[in-house]
């Protein structure tokens, strides 16, 4: 139901005989149709799709567009998500007809342009992962967990262990690695983390065995620690039989310092969408490669896209390949983006982007032990981790200091997550943001914390300047409405 | 060398590092071991100045022919449609692009509203009760289905019609291993699922059977036929991928009892893209609502009452279920999700029905022409946009041919399908004229000719 306030859907500012559309009239002369289609096959009633022109639709949108926060609206320090500036040039790189318009079935030789660039990018991305071979098909960053999974899974079974059922993965770990194990067939077994926040090496001892598929892990992890025992790791986990596998997530960090095929992963996985600036999308597309080690190269997922004399192939004479995917050759507009930007920073920008995310993070973080709680307090990587267990005694949650953000301006940092420390606030400045941005980004936290000794309720009901203020989340899920009905 | 994504001035640098109390950024990486610490500047190639990257990046562009340079007759699951200008316009304003997932939703209204609108549209257009806000492609979405419905009816088989886009049975076969499913194919027989096979192989243990309406060879499955055969067995579902332009015209798939609905939105202004990102839906019963894939927006209240959007049944998803989810799936496709919702609200009612119409009507005299050129079309049930043309000559030569006539010519069969050798899939769309239309079928029966 609509009140005054609320702001109206395309469905109710519909009026039959608007038209938002342009299309040929029919050039051709008309078949019957009632000779071609049995009646109960033709649609009897329309989609009730709405009715507007196009002014109105555009006004609908850009009002939408207003009710909405992005890079471009403010700093964005959303731990996990590396929330970086995305250039331009990608979008107008991905609008030129020759990548746009590209049909995937179409030939190769008469694709050789979209082609080049993919193969150049599994070149860019081999390197920057130290890894042996790159496959550009999965579509996201789960998706490509996933497929590194199955990938380990088929050179167990191939081996004869297919014993092998159970995934490592740490307390701390993004919910999407367990979910991948499971979905890729596997059990997963947690690994706990010691005091300070890394994997506790005595406890992997423990849960390796002749069972072991796997340990997934992301370097830096989810705290923004470096596991600095990474090779006694890979050593245990090796040693077992088992296989490392890198979560890509946090690589903005590490970019020109260390690589994951150096540290002993077997599979790598990136999110092209987070450290190489394809943007968000407001959830998606993301594109989620995947690397492996020369041992596993013969699973990845067909087609390969190879060099094959003068021109680029699509190769799908795999026969040990862990098959399809995803149809076609995975998120061909994404993968542009992230070339274009590997292109525009070369090996010194990439590592400047490490150096300054990396800065930027300890300096944040220093910064704001002076009011929060700081767990686990060595130098951190590209992002931190804080603890709202003070401001809880006083009575103000950590979700509390988030919505109170919001008035500032600002998106709130991931919080409740990593699920290994109370009250988290996960912090990622990324190295786009410039010193200024960062100061009052604190200047802003360090008055939260003033407030919530002092004024809590100004905290405790934010926000007061949004939209909307906060939504009855209970029941949205008790009595779900997904779809508008007509009243 | 400066970076112009890199705000960090010398002097901002130095004064950090005295706050942190290091002397350089170095000890900040100090915690890297030096066996595993790169040494040597990365072996990518160096930076280019943004126009002279453009310039590169055109110069490989232009060696692609694209639907632009060339009149498509390709389709087979990525077709040539219709984009309304303001498409891009929309999707371009970096309020939506550049934002991340809609977890804050009193900043996120915008974005939580449009997809809202989308589930709507999806829902309409199917006929089915919810939708939800997007899958990575229509291929990834059936598999997707498959392991839903063995999740829902704890059985392991799945029956998959060989009429079923090859690149989607491909992925469903590479999730059936994850997930143990029998994946078992029913052949095509005449273009259409072979419904005598099917009955056979239909039993106790069938989770689903999965379908393709239009089915890859354009051909309209009879859906309420097969619908009484799965209900045969109480239990199975029947799953059903659908080009959702099509639903303009045909009777939707919810309107013969489908379980769940999946397809891919490309039609509606998503552009080929050598194959992606295009926007994977996913549409079901209210009965399967809490098992949904992906994330969903729901409609609520804020505080003061004023309506509101949420994502909504978070707890099916990875990040509160973790490895009891029965999907992974976390990014998905939101912003091609939005510029579908821009083309399907411009297109509205009438222009849904309007261009899928165009295609029929395309697609028919396409036919007609065909046949008075003395081309043999296969399969002679009732189509969409697509059509099946056997040549005696072989195919990868003809479309050589076309390309170099200003043409992209049709899908090989044969590449996935042997009994279907030289049988060339074409694809008419509300984008091909009446000329274009007559000229290929030309030069196709030239070609055809010289092999008499």
């Amino acid at each position: 139901m609509q009140n005054n306030t609320d702001f109206p859907l395309l469905f109710e500012q519909t009026k039959p005989g608007r038209t938002g559309y342009s299309l040929p009239p029919l050039d051709v002369p008309e078949t019957d149709l009632s000779e071609v289609f049995e009646s109960d096959y033709i649609r009897s009633e329309q989609a009730e799709l709405p009715e507007l022109s196009e002014l109105q639709i555009i006004r609908h949108y850009t009002a939408l567009s207003r009710r909405n926060y992005g890079v471009d609206s403010g700093f964005y320090p959303l731990g996990s998500c590396t929330m970086k500036y995305n250039p331009k040039i990608n979008e107008d790189v991905i609008r030129m007809d020759g990548f746009s318009h590209v049909h995937p079935y179409q030939d190769p030789k008469t694709a050789q342009g979209a082609l080049e660039l993919m193969f150049d990018l599994q070149e860019q991305l081999k390197e920057i992962t130290g890894m042996h071979e790159v496959s550009l098909q999965p579509a996201a960053g789960a998706h490509g967990e996933w497929t590194g999974l199955m990938m380990i899974r088929a050179l167990h079974e191939k081996n004869g262990e297919t014993q092998r059922t159970k995934v490592i993965v740490p307390d701390s770990a993004h919910g999407t690695n367990p979910a991948s194990a499971t979905v890729a067939g596997f059990e997963s077994v947690t690994v706990k983390s010691n005091e300070q926040g890394l994997v506790d090496l005595d406890d992997l001892r423990r849960v390796v065995g002749e069972d072991t598929a796997a340990l997934m892990l992301t370097n830096p992890n989810t705290l923004g620690l470096f596991e600095k025992d990474i090779l006694e790791m890979a050593k245990i986990v090796h040693e077992a039989g088992g296989k490392l596998y890198y979560d890509g997530a946090n690589l903005n960090a590490i970019m020109g310092y260390t690589r994951p095929g150096d540290m002993g992963f077997d599979v790598v996985h990136l999110n092209l969408h987070k450290t190489f600036t394809g943007p968000h999308g407001g959830g998606g597309p993301g594109s989620g490669p995947v690397g492996v080690s020369e041992e596993l190269a013969a699973f990845l997922p067909k087609p390969i896209v190879r060099r094959s004399g003068g021109e680029i192939i699509l190769d799908e004479d795999r026969p040990d390949s862990i098959g399809r995917v995803k149809p076609y050759y995975g998120n061909f507009g994404i993968n542009v983006r992230a070339y274009t930007y590997i292109r525009t920073m070369g090996p010194e920008g990439l590592k400047r982007v490490s150096e300054y995310a990396v800065l930027n993070a300890n300096y944040m973080m220093r910064r704001l032990s002076e009011a929060f709680d700081l767990p686990y307090a060595q130098h951190c990587k590209h992002e931190f981790v804080l603890s709202g267990r003070r401001q809880k005694k006083l009575g103000v949650r950590t979700l509390d200091m988030a919505k109170r953000l919001l008035d500032f301006g600002y998106h709130p940092p991931t919080i409740y997550f990593p699920l290994n420390v109370e009250e988290a606030l996960m912090i990622e400045p990324t190295e786009t943001e410039a010193k200024e941005t960062l100061d009052s980004f604190i200047d802003t936290m360090l008055e939260i914390a003033a407030d919530a000794e002092q004024n809590p309720e100004i905290v405790q009901e934010a926000p007061h300047t949004t939209v909307v203020s906060r939504m009855d989340e209970t029941t949205a899920a008790r009595k779900p409405i997904l779809r508008y009905i007509p009243e | 060398m400066e970076f112009r994504y890199l705000p960090m001035t010398e002097q901002d640098k130095e004064e950090m590092l005295q706050m942190i109390g290091v002397e350089d950024t170095e000890e900040l990486f100090s915690d890297i071991p030096e066996e595993v610490r790169l040494r040597a500047p990365l072996g990518i190639k160096e930076p280019k100045s943004e126009g002279e990257l453009k310039a590169e990046l055109a110069g490989l562009a232009n060696r692609n022919v694209t639907m632009k340079t060339h009149a498509s007759f390709l389709g087979a699951g990525v077709y040539d449609h219709y984009i309304p200008s303001i498409v891009d316009h929309v999707i371009s304003r970096s309020e939506f692009y550049t934002a991340y997932t809609p977890y804050q939703p009193e900043i996120s209204q915008g974005e939580l509203q449009a997809i809202f609108e989308f589930q709507t549209m999806i829902a309409e257009l199917t006929g089915m009760d919810v939708a939800n806000s997007s899958m990575y492609d229509g291929g990834t979405a059936l598999a997707e289905a498959a392991t839903l419905s063995a999740g829902h009816t704890k059985k392991r088989k799945i029956i998959v019609s060989e009429a079923v886009h090859p690149e989607s049975r491909q992925v469903i076969d590479s999730y059936g291993r994850g997930q143990h499913l029998e994946i078992v194919t029913v052949p095509h027989k005449e273009g259409l699922t072979d419904l005598q096979a099917l009955e056979e192989l239909v039993d106790e243990n069938t989770a689903s059977v999965i379908i393709q309406y239009p089915n890859f060879f354009g051909q309209v499955e009879p859906l309420a036929d097969i619908r009484k055969i799965i209900d045969t067995q109480p239990k199975t579902m029947m799953v059903v991928s659908s080009n959702p332009l099509a639903l303009g015209y045909l009777t939707p798939p919810g309107s013969f009892g489908a379980d769940i609905v999946v397809g891919d939105t490309q039609v509606f202004g998503i552009p080929a893209q050598f194959g992606g990102p295009h926007c994977g839906y996913f549409a079901s019963t209210a009965k399967l609502m809490r098992k949904l894939p992906g994330r969903l927006v729901g409609q609520t209240k804020d505080e003061e009452g004023r309506r509101g959007f949420v994502l909504t049944l978070q707890a099916r998803e990875q990040h509160i279920r973790r490895d009891k989810a029965t999907s992974n799936i976390c990014s998905n496709q939101a912003l091609n999700a939005l510029a579908s919702s821009v083309a399907m609200s411009a297109l509205g009612k009438k222009g849904v029905a309007e261009m899928a119409h165009l295609n029929i009507q395309k697609a028919q005299y396409m036919k007609k022409q065909l046949e008075a050129h003395g081309l043999q079309v296969v399969f002679q049930g009732a189509f969409f946009n697509e059509l099946v043309i056997k040549i005696d000559d072989d195919a990868d030569a003809l479309n050589d041919h076309l390309v170099t006539q200003g043409f992209i010519g049709g899908y090989h069969l044969g590449r996935t399908d042997d009994r279907l050798k030289n049988h060339i899939l074409v694809a008419v769309t509300e984008q091909r004229t009446k000329e274009q239309i007559d000229t290929f079928v030309r030069e196709v029966a030239a070609v055809h000719a010289k092999q008499h």
